[in-house]
Order: C-alpha cells, then structure tokens, then sequence
C-alpha cells in the first residue's frame, strides 16, 4: 500500500490507556492496509491488539521524551492507546502513514469494500435481504385505506435523499406531493414513518418548509390536510419542531477547542446555532399557523449537530479523568450538558407517544433537513410505541427504516472519509443512548443488552460492513454496495445469544404495549458502558446478567431433560442420570466463578 | 403517662389519603397511642394503612373554613361552626414516604395534627412501641444469651491464643459505651485496661473487632488518646497497643480525621498517637465527615430527589452540593484503605476518630465486609451490625431521632447508619453475586433503624438498654428477619459466596444514587423491584428443575 511508509517497528512499548491496564506491554507494531497491529514480545501470552484503521479519530504526537517518540491513538469506539517508538523517524513514518490511512477520501478504500467475511456471492446477497422494510409496514397493517404506497420517489426523482419506496397519505396525489416537496428542505416531503393501529394515528416526518416569514404552498398545505385526513379520530395534527424556537445570545457562537500538545494545531471552530427562528430569517423556518389549518406546532428543543458534537467531547474528557473526585466528576458530567441532550430527544419521544397513544393525533416531525433530530425523534417515539422495536430483530428493522433508509448522513457524520469536521457529530450515538437509557429504566422490556447497542455503535463507525456507508439510498445504489461489501444485520443476528438480555420478559407488564419512561433528571446517568473503558474492562465484576444466562440456558436444558426422562421408560438408567448432571453443572460453575474472583482479586483498589 | 391524655380526636370518618403509587382513596382515620391507622371503606377493598407515629418526621398542615369570615363571627354552635370546614395534613415520613390526609372538620384536623406532633417524639424509651410489641411467632428473649462479642470470640478458635475475653467492663464502670465483653490481648490484664480507659475518650480503650485468618492479622478500634496540649502519654495504653503488633514490624492506625483536624483536637483535650511513643504504629489521616455536616448532606440529597423542575442542570448541581456520594467515596475507599492495610500489607490497623461511636465502626465494618467472607451471609451480616453497631455502642437515639424532612432543630441526628447501608449497597450492586443478602435488607434496616416494632435499634449503648430491660422487655428484630417467613426475602437469590475478597472501585462512575431508598416511592423503582422478583423466580425455577 502506497501510505504504509514502514510496515513493522520493534520494541514498541504499547499501553492500552483505556482498558485500565498500568503495566506498558512491549512488541512489534505491523502496520496493515486496515489495521494497526500490536503483538507483544512475550512468548506466553504473544497478545495481539487489532485497531482498524476507520476506528482511529485522531493520532496525537506529543513531544518526544527521553525514552522515545510517543503516539496517541484516539478511537471513534473512545478507546485511547498510547505508543512508545524509540525511533524518531519510525515515529514520524508511523504517525503519517496513520493520519492517512484513519482518513480515507475515497469510498473505495474503505475496509468494508476488502473485507470478506467469509461468505460466498450468494451469503451476501442473502444478507442484504435479511431486512425487508416492507414486511414492517404490513406488520404496522400499511398499506390500508389511509396509507397507502407512493411511485413518487422512484428512482429518486422528487428527493434524492428519500428511499424509493415510502407510504403517504391516501389523498395526496403526486401533484400535493411535488408541490409539497419544492417547499420543504431538500425535497424531504412529509412521508410515514409508524403507524399506530390501536388508535390509526401516524408519525410521519419531512424536514423544514422554506416558508420564511411569509411564504406558503398551497400543495403543503394540502399535504398536512392529507396527514390529518388520513387520522379519521382527530381534527388536527402535531407538527413538532424538534429545534429549539429561539436561542439565547450567550449561546449564539460557540466555541470548541481542541488543545493537544504544542505540535498539535489548536483548531476553533465557530458555528452560529441555526435554531428556527434564524432559519425563518433565512427563508427555511417553520409552518405558520395561521396558513395551515387544523395544526397544533410544537417546539422541543434539541440543540444542533454542533452543540452535540462539542458536549459529546465534554463527556469523553469526563470519561478520561484519572481519579477525580465526585465534585469533578459531577461538575463534569453538568458542565458537558450532554445528559441534558439525551433527556431532550428522550422527552421529544415522550411527546410524539403521548400524542399518538393517548390523544390518537397523528404527528409530523421535522427539525431542519429531518435527517438527524428527525430521525432521533422518530425512532425514540417507535421504540416507545411498539413492543417489537424493542426486540433484536425489531431494532435492526427500525434503524434500518428510520436511519439507514430515511437517510441519514452516515458518511459526514461518523466521518467515514476524510471532510468537513463540522459535519460530525453523535446523532446516532445518542439514539442509542435513549435506548440504553431505557433499558435501564425496565430492565425486563428489551430482548438485547448493552452491548447489542455498543456492538451497533461500533459498525456505525468501523466501515466493515456497507449497511452504514453513504448518505441515503440512492449513494448507497450508485456505489453497488450489495454487490461489493456485506450487510452488517445478518451477523450481529448470528451472534445474537451473546447480545441477549436474560431478563427480558415480554408477557411483564413492564413490557408491553407502550413504555411510559420518567423523564426526571435523576433516572438518567452516564453511559459507563460505552464512555468509559477503564471501567470495562478492569476485570469483569461480577454480572448477574451473565450468571442469568447460563441460569437461563440451563434452566432450558434441564427442561429438555427432564420431558426425555419421561419418556424413558422406568426402570431405565435415566435415574442416575439428574444426579450426575448436577454435579458436572457444579464444577462447571465454579471453574467460571474462579475465573471471575481471580479477576476481581487483581482489581485496582481503592487510591491509597 | 396516658397515651389518651394526647389524643382528643380518636376517630374521624371521612377523611382522604394519597399515597405515592396509589389512587387516594377515603376511609377513617384512627389515631392511637403508637400509631395510625386508615382504613378504606370503599366497597369491595379493605386496605388499611397502619403507620408508627415514630416513623412520622414532620408534618405540615394548613386548614381553611368554607363558610369565610361568617362563621368566625357567629355565635352559633361549636358544631355548626367546623361543619364547613376542613384541613390537610401531610405527614413527611423517615423512610421518606410523603402522605396527604384531607380531614373535614378544622378542629378535628387540628387535634389529629398535635396528637402525631406529640406522640411522634416521645422521648421516654420505654414508653415507645417496642415494649408494647407482642408478635406471635415469636419467642420473647427471655434470658440474656451470649453477646455477639462472645459469640464472636467462641467461634473464632484461632484468636485464643494471643487474645482473650475479658470482663473488665461487666459493670459498665471501665467504659459506658462498651458492652461487658471485649476482646484484647491476653498480656494485658485488666488493671492496665482500666488505666488505658482513662487516656481515650469515653474511655473506649484498644478492643479487638475483627480477626483475618488467612493472616492472623486484626482490626482494633477505639476513640482517640488524650493528649491534650501538654502532649501527655500512657505507658498501659503505649504497650496494649505493642501487644497488639507483637511479633509483627508495624502497624496501622487510620485516623478518620485529618492531620490538621487531630492537632487542633489537642487544644480541647484530645489528639493522636504521636511517633515518638508509638514508633511501630504508622499514622494514615482520612478526614471523614459525620455529625452536622452529614445530616445536611442528607437534607440536602432528599431535597434534591423531590425537585420536579425537570432540569438536569439544576439536579447534577444540587446532587453534587449535597455531598453525599462523596460521603459514600470516601466511607468506601477509607474502608478500603483499611482492608488493604491488613490483606494486602499483611499488617494490624488501630481505627478511630474522636470518640469512636461513628465513623470507626463506619469503616470497620465496611472493610469486613470486604475481606471477610463469614460477614457477606445474611446471617453474618445481621451478626456483624449487632456487634459492631448495636453491642459497640453507636448512639443509635441520638443519631436517628430525625431524618431528612425534620423541622426541629438539629441536635445529635447523624445519618452514618444510613451511609453505611449505601456503602453496602455500592458493594451489592458492584458484586451481585458476592453477598448473601438482597436490597430488601437494606431497605428494611433503613425504615428500622428509624421507627420500629423491635427494640434493636432503642437506646445509644448497652448500658441504657440494660437499665431498661430492652431485651427482656421486647423482641429482637435481628432473630424477627432471620424466622422462616421473612428470611426468604431477604436472601440473595444469585449468591455464590467467595473466599476473596471484594474490592469496591470508588471511581466516580462507579458509585450511583441509591434509588432503591431515595427514590423509593417512585414508579421507577417499582419496576426495578418487578426485576429483582423475576431474579428471584428464575433462579427458585431453576433450582426445582435442578432438583427434580
């Protein structure tokens, strides 16, 4: 490969900042076309560290020290490794063959399009198939005599963005739904995203109208009629503005400084908040009231892409502290204001239900272009709804729908390839996060676990798999992603015993039909899980869920034994047979739980 | 003292009640000596609602007349004149339950409202429900059995050795606090116990309070020397303390206050064991915060769990300014200083503060818990609290006469009970196998160890409890746990015990709000408990399927 400018460097030391670990291993580095490999010297162990090339977010060089030149490897995962090479000029060919390799500027060298993960032609046309949106909207009982199919969007004509297939209003005639789509941002017109059976309300989504202070479309107009029509419980609509109506002037510009070392380039950024209001002034904004009748406007209040993106790396310093004190971490935790994001879309899911269960109202969301709130709003409000987005299967679907389908600017957002650093931002991060957050509000009411979303976050980012690459559908065709990489679904699938939450429990009241989450402050906490691998990965504590599982599994097999014994006729050897098992199940669990205590017994303790 | 003579309202019919988690419903409302009673009379339900006025902190109430200025003027019957009025008491309970009462009738709700003022806070202990309280599936305790402290040391057969059980203290003359048996090195007799019990505080000299088998090694606790300003010293109290260290090279004392903290100590009397006369003994200073300062830290987290505001801003802030999960930090990382002192170093530690009665026993039993497997059974655990909390003389009277919603003025009211409960809680939730016992536990012992039917938790020391025939006179709640009808709840369904020991990670991230207490009225929590009730029945199923 043309960026590798040295391979291999030896008697690397390599200390994983991350994991906890203290004691500094020493190795061999190799660089590859898509990772970074670190083998370690010593004979027993010969440990391997693997870091993808797409997961690293930024290589630091901080000045060199008697020792040698260092290196700091930041991940998209948060993961942060520290390199030790005694050569300089090692250092400096390592360091520039990874800032080129971390930033691709083309979709063909991503890994996903050289990564075969061991299937055939026909495996990896199945696995494209492993989702089939359509069978969704059946399930939701679309299309009916309210919903119904759209050719619109074939071949992408109205909205490049859009998928091709979408459900609209069975009123709106192609002519409302161009209309509607030249005065809405990005062509993104008012389509369905849920439909709720029990009460035949909808939440449907679009992105801003470009109505200005005084500009109105009649084919809009009639749009949101059709919306509302299309609800025969109700005599208006929701139309909920996920940005926030006016921002105060001390948030006006803000600021976000990156300072490394001194060969670092300190890099500002300033970025003027486009809330409504100022989007109004630039002739995008909101609907007026008194244009559209039978509409009920609603603002939320999540902060946009660049107060994300500046909070999520507040909370990723509080994430690294070494040893602060409660008062440093809570300060830190209230300063990034990132919890307070988190219960903003959580709380716009909240509303959108509410809305839709209770009131029976159908709900059209948008923020500016309705690809990041929107989607966020979207799918928190679909998680809320329905029971079956909250089953592995179900939350592939619902991803695949809201975000992957509906477009979402995956390439600039997770900074795929090499571009514009105020594109990037953790809206799909903080997705699911609500969902994390949830999960631990009702233990028993999702099939997955914490690290089913950890896993997802992870392909969002790591460009193994296609499902992820591009912005929309029609990217995505453009570049025959089905033909050149792999869909990422089928394998969390197959791996799906180990992303099972033991306590899931679908008949527990908790965990049917609608999920109704407080959202007071106190129920929400950080995400220790995703942002803080110091915590992880110190040997594992004890996890009950772990235990659940292998309780559960065994329960099972028991289970199974005991309807064989049955049949065994009696008199049979099947006698001894519970005895024996037993006692095998015994030291089975032991041997596990040593391993765990050992683990806990090398823990850090407490700062002397 | 009548009870009677407190209540001029006995009954009232009529009268709402909202609850958390409940409709309101309406029924009457009965008042008596210890408690009070609503039942429900709507049709089909006969809920009844029975609270010890004990576990009442503060009530508030607010009357208001319907007729209006009228009837204020007129001259008609008493009767006739509180017909059209009513009033509202809300009771602010220790276990901080919030209940509103909607009363008609202004004289009726302000003769219910002085009745629960009074009988809430009586102060005379053996007026108070325990020696009332007559379970039936109980045995009353009849005779004294032995004390934990002598259990302790009967089933620790590699103590006796070097240690013995002395009974300088059986008359409560050495030290008041301290129950009639300690444990202490067998080469010091008793005459150079009494002489040390002069030099520390409250005359709570050098006891031994936990014996590490793997290493032989031991945990004393006591209440700080008097030095003083003149930098006295005592000879006895010099050489108990080398007795203990005997044949080893150091030893630890852990000082829960800071090194600035203990030297103005000696302006008042007090002080530390300085290097000069204690030249084996290394000093660690962790300055703990107890008295004052943590009950307005639990004032302040309580105020804090009943904002409503919705702003995250405002609850981290108000979560950080009361201070308690720093309580529960540096409680659980000075306990584990402790626990590696004696594990990992392989040393003996001396723990205490100024007197000895809160913090010490704070840390000692917390790193107990943590090497010590024999005190991670539910048994072992209950036993551990009775010695190192009940028999060692923590003023359980003082310090838990108010909680959080209390109006009176502060006097000795300290939450350290409450803090160490979190800490153990920390330690369950970092091990959830580890431990026998389940949060239910807990959450018993922290309604307990405020308002109870048993006489536990009554008196500050062994002494009052003894002059008052609390053990004769009512029922243990120790033994009430441990009866085959309460026990199940109260174990663990995932434990598997473990030799090793269990070292807490004080990490920031680490430590949570203990909502199983704090927000324990809230819908939250109940689907947290639905969780622990499903733990529960999966392992119980699986253990009949292992069986059959």
């Amino acid at each position: 490969m043309e960026h590798i400018r040295t391979p291999k460097v030896e008697k690397v030391r390599l200390l994983d900042r991350s994991s906890g670990q203290r004691k500094v291993s020493i190795g061999t580095l190799y660089l590859s076309a898509t990772h970074t490999i670190f083998v370690e010297n010593n004979p027993e162990t010969r440990k391997e560290t693997w870091v993808l090339h797409s997961m690293v977010s930024s290589v630091e060089r901080p000045p060199t020290t008697p020792a040698g030149s260092q290196l700091i490897l930041r991940c998209k995962d948060f993961r942060v490794f520290q390199i030790l090479i005694p050569q300089e000029r090692d250092c400096l060919d390592v360091h520039a063959s990874l800032v080129r390799l971390s930033r691709p500027e083309k979709y063909s060298e991503l890994y996903c399009l050289s990564f075969n993960p061991n299937a055939n032609k026909e495996e990896r046309q199945e696995s494209w198939s492993f989702i089939d949106l359509m069978a969704d909207y059946k399930r939701m009982g679309v299309p009916n005599n309210l919903w119904v199919s759209t050719a619109a969007n074939s071949e992408y004509r109205v909205c490049d963005t859009y998928p091709s297939e979408l459900f609209v209003p069975r009123s709106a005639t192609p002519a409302t739904i161009v209309g509607s789509s030249r005065f809405r941002s990005r062509g993104r017109f008012p389509a369905l995203s849920y439909f709720h059976q029990d009460t035949l309300a909808a939440v449907c989504r679009c992105s801003q109208p470009l109505s200005g202070f005084s500009g109105r479309c009649q084919e809009d107009e009639v749009m949101l009629q059709a919306v509302m029509k299309s609800n025969p419980g109700s005599d208006f609509i929701y139309v909920v503005d996920t940005r926030p109506k006016v921002t105060h002037q001390h948030t006006q510009t803000h600021c976000s400084t990156i300072t490394g070392s001194d060969t670092d380039t300190t890099c500002v950024c300033v970025c003027v908040q486009l809330n409504a209001m100022a989007n109004r002034a630039a002739g995008k904004g909101y609907e007026n009231e008194d244009h559209y009748t039978n509409i009920k406007l609603q603002f939320i209040g999540i902060e946009n892409i660049h107060v994300m993106r500046s909070s999520q790396q507040k909370i990723i310093d509080v994430g690294e502290m070494r040893s602060p004190s409660m008062t440093d971490f809570l300060w830190g935790l209230e300063n990034s204001g990132w919890l307070k994001h988190i219960k903003a879309i959580l709380d716009a899911g909240v509303f959108i239900t509410r809305a839709v269960a209770d009131e029976g109202v159908s709900v059209l969301v948008h923020c500016s272009d309705g690809w990041d709130r929107t989607a966020q709003a979207c799918s928190v409000a679909s998680i809320l709804l329905d029971p079956f987005y909250r089953t592995i299967k179900g939350l592939t679907v619902l991803i695949e729908r809201d975000w992957v389908s509906f477009g979402h600017k995956f390439s600039h957002r997770y900074s795929h390839l090499d571009g514009d650093p105020k594109e990037v931002s953790p809206v799909i991060d903080q997705f699911l996060e609500c969902v994390w957050q949830l999960s631990e509000q009702f233990p028993c009411a999702f099939e997955f676990n914490e690290r089913f979303l950890i896993a997802i976050h992870t392909h969002v980012y790591s460009c193994q798999y296609g499902t992820f690459l591009g912005n929309c559908q029609k990217e995505r065709r453009d570049m025959r992603l089905r033909e050149r990489s792999h869909s990422v679904w089928p394998q969390l699938w197959k791996d799906r015993a180990e992303f099972t939450n033991p306590l899931y429990k679908a008949e527990l009241s908790q965990s049917q039909g609608i999920l109704r989450p407080n959202t007071t402050p106190y129920c929400f906490k950080m995400w220790k899980g995703l942002y803080n691998h110091v915590e992880k990965s110190t040997p594992p504590r004890q996890s009950p869920a772990d235990f659940l599982s292998a309780v559960r599994e065994e329960s099972q097999q028991l289970e199974e034994e005991l309807t064989n014994h049955q049949e065994v006729p009696p008199g049979g050897t099947a006698h001894h047979h519970p005895g024996s098992r037993q006692e095998d199940r015994s030291s089975d669990r032991e041997a596990n739980h040593l391993g765990e205590h050992r683990g806990s017994e090398e823990d850090s303790p407490p700062a002397v | 003292m009548e009870f009677s003579e407190h209540i001029k309202t006995a009954n009232v019919e009529d009268v709402e009640l909202r609850q958390p988690l409940h409709p309101p419903s309406r029924g009457t409302l009965c008042i008596t000596g210890h408690h009070l009673l609503f039942s429900d009379r709507e049709e089909g339900s006969s809920r009844q609602v029975l609270l010890l006025l004990r576990n009442i902190d503060a009530i508030e109430k607010s009357v208001e007349n319907l007729l209006g200025y009228t009837s204020f003027f007129s001259h008609a019957g008493h009767s006739e004149r509180t017909s059209g009025s009513s009033g509202t008491i809300t009771i602010k309970c220790k276990d901080l339950r919030v209940l509103q009462l909607d009363i008609p009738g202004m004289e009726q709700c302000l003769n219910i409202a002085h009745s629960i003022e009074t009988l809430s806070c009586l102060d005379n202990v053996s007026e108070m429900y325990p020696f009332f309280y007559r379970p039936t599936d109980l045995n009353p305790q009849s005779h004294r059995g032995l004390s934990a402290m002598e259990t302790y040391y009967g089933q620790t057969k590699e103590l006796h050795e070097r240690w013995r059980l002395s009974s300088v203290n059986r008359a409560y003359s050495v030290c008041p606090s301290y129950p009639p048996a300690v444990i202490v090195p067998n080469s010091t007799d008793d005459d150079v116990l009494k002489r040390v019990a002069k030099f520390r505080q409250g005359g709570r000299f050098p006891v031994l309070c936990y014996y590490h088998r793997k290493n032989g090694m031991v945990i004393m606790r006591s209440s700080q020397p008097l030095t003083g300003a003149n930098r006295k010293r005592c000879k006895e109290d010099e050489l108990l303390l080398q007795a203990v260290i005997d044949g080893s090279d150091k030893g630890y004392i852990i000082d829960t206050r800071s090194s600035q903290q203990v030297q103005q100590a000696r302006i008042t009397g007090g002080g530390f064991e300085s290097k000069s006369f204690y030249d084996r003994w290394k000093r660690l200073h962790r300055q703990m915060e107890k008295g004052k300062a943590l009950q307005e830290s639990l004032i302040k987290l309580v105020e804090a769990c009943s904002d409503e505001s919705h702003n995250m801003d405002r609850w981290l802030s108000k979560l950080e300014n009361s201070k308690w999960l720093s309580h529960v930090q540096t409680a659980l990382s000075t306990a584990g200083l402790l626990a590696e002192c004696v594990e990992r170093d392989g040393h003996s530690a001396l723990v205490h503060g100024s007197e000895g009665t809160d913090c010490s026993l704070l840390i000692s039993t917390l790193a107990q818990l943590i090497m010590d497997p024999c005190c991670r059974t539910l048994e072992g655990f209950l036993g551990l609290l009775e010695r190192e909390w009940v028999e060692a003389g923590h003023p359980f009277q003082q310090r838990c006469a108010h909680s959080a919603y209390s109006h009176a003025r502060l006097q000795q009211e300290s939450p350290v009970f409450l803090l160490l409960l979190d800490c153990v809680w920390q330690l369950w939730r970092q091990f959830p196998l580890a431990l026998g016992f389940s949060e239910a536990l807990l959450l018993r012992l922290a309604t307990e160890v405020y308002a109870s039917d048993y006489g536990t938790f009554l008196c500050n020391s062994d002494q009052e409890r003894s002059a008052l025939g609390v053990k004769e006179n009512t029922y243990c709640l120790f033994r009430a746990l441990l009866r085959p009808t309460e026990r199940d709840i109260y174990l663990n369904p995932l434990y598997e015990p473990t030799e090793l020991a269990i070292w807490p990670s004080v990490h920031p991230q680490s430590l949570q709000l203990w909502k199983g207490f704090f927000l324990r009225w809230t819908q939250q929590t109940r689907h947290l408990e639905e969780v622990q009730e499903e733990i529960r029945n999966m392992v119980i199923e699986w253990g009949k399927l292992a069986l059959s």
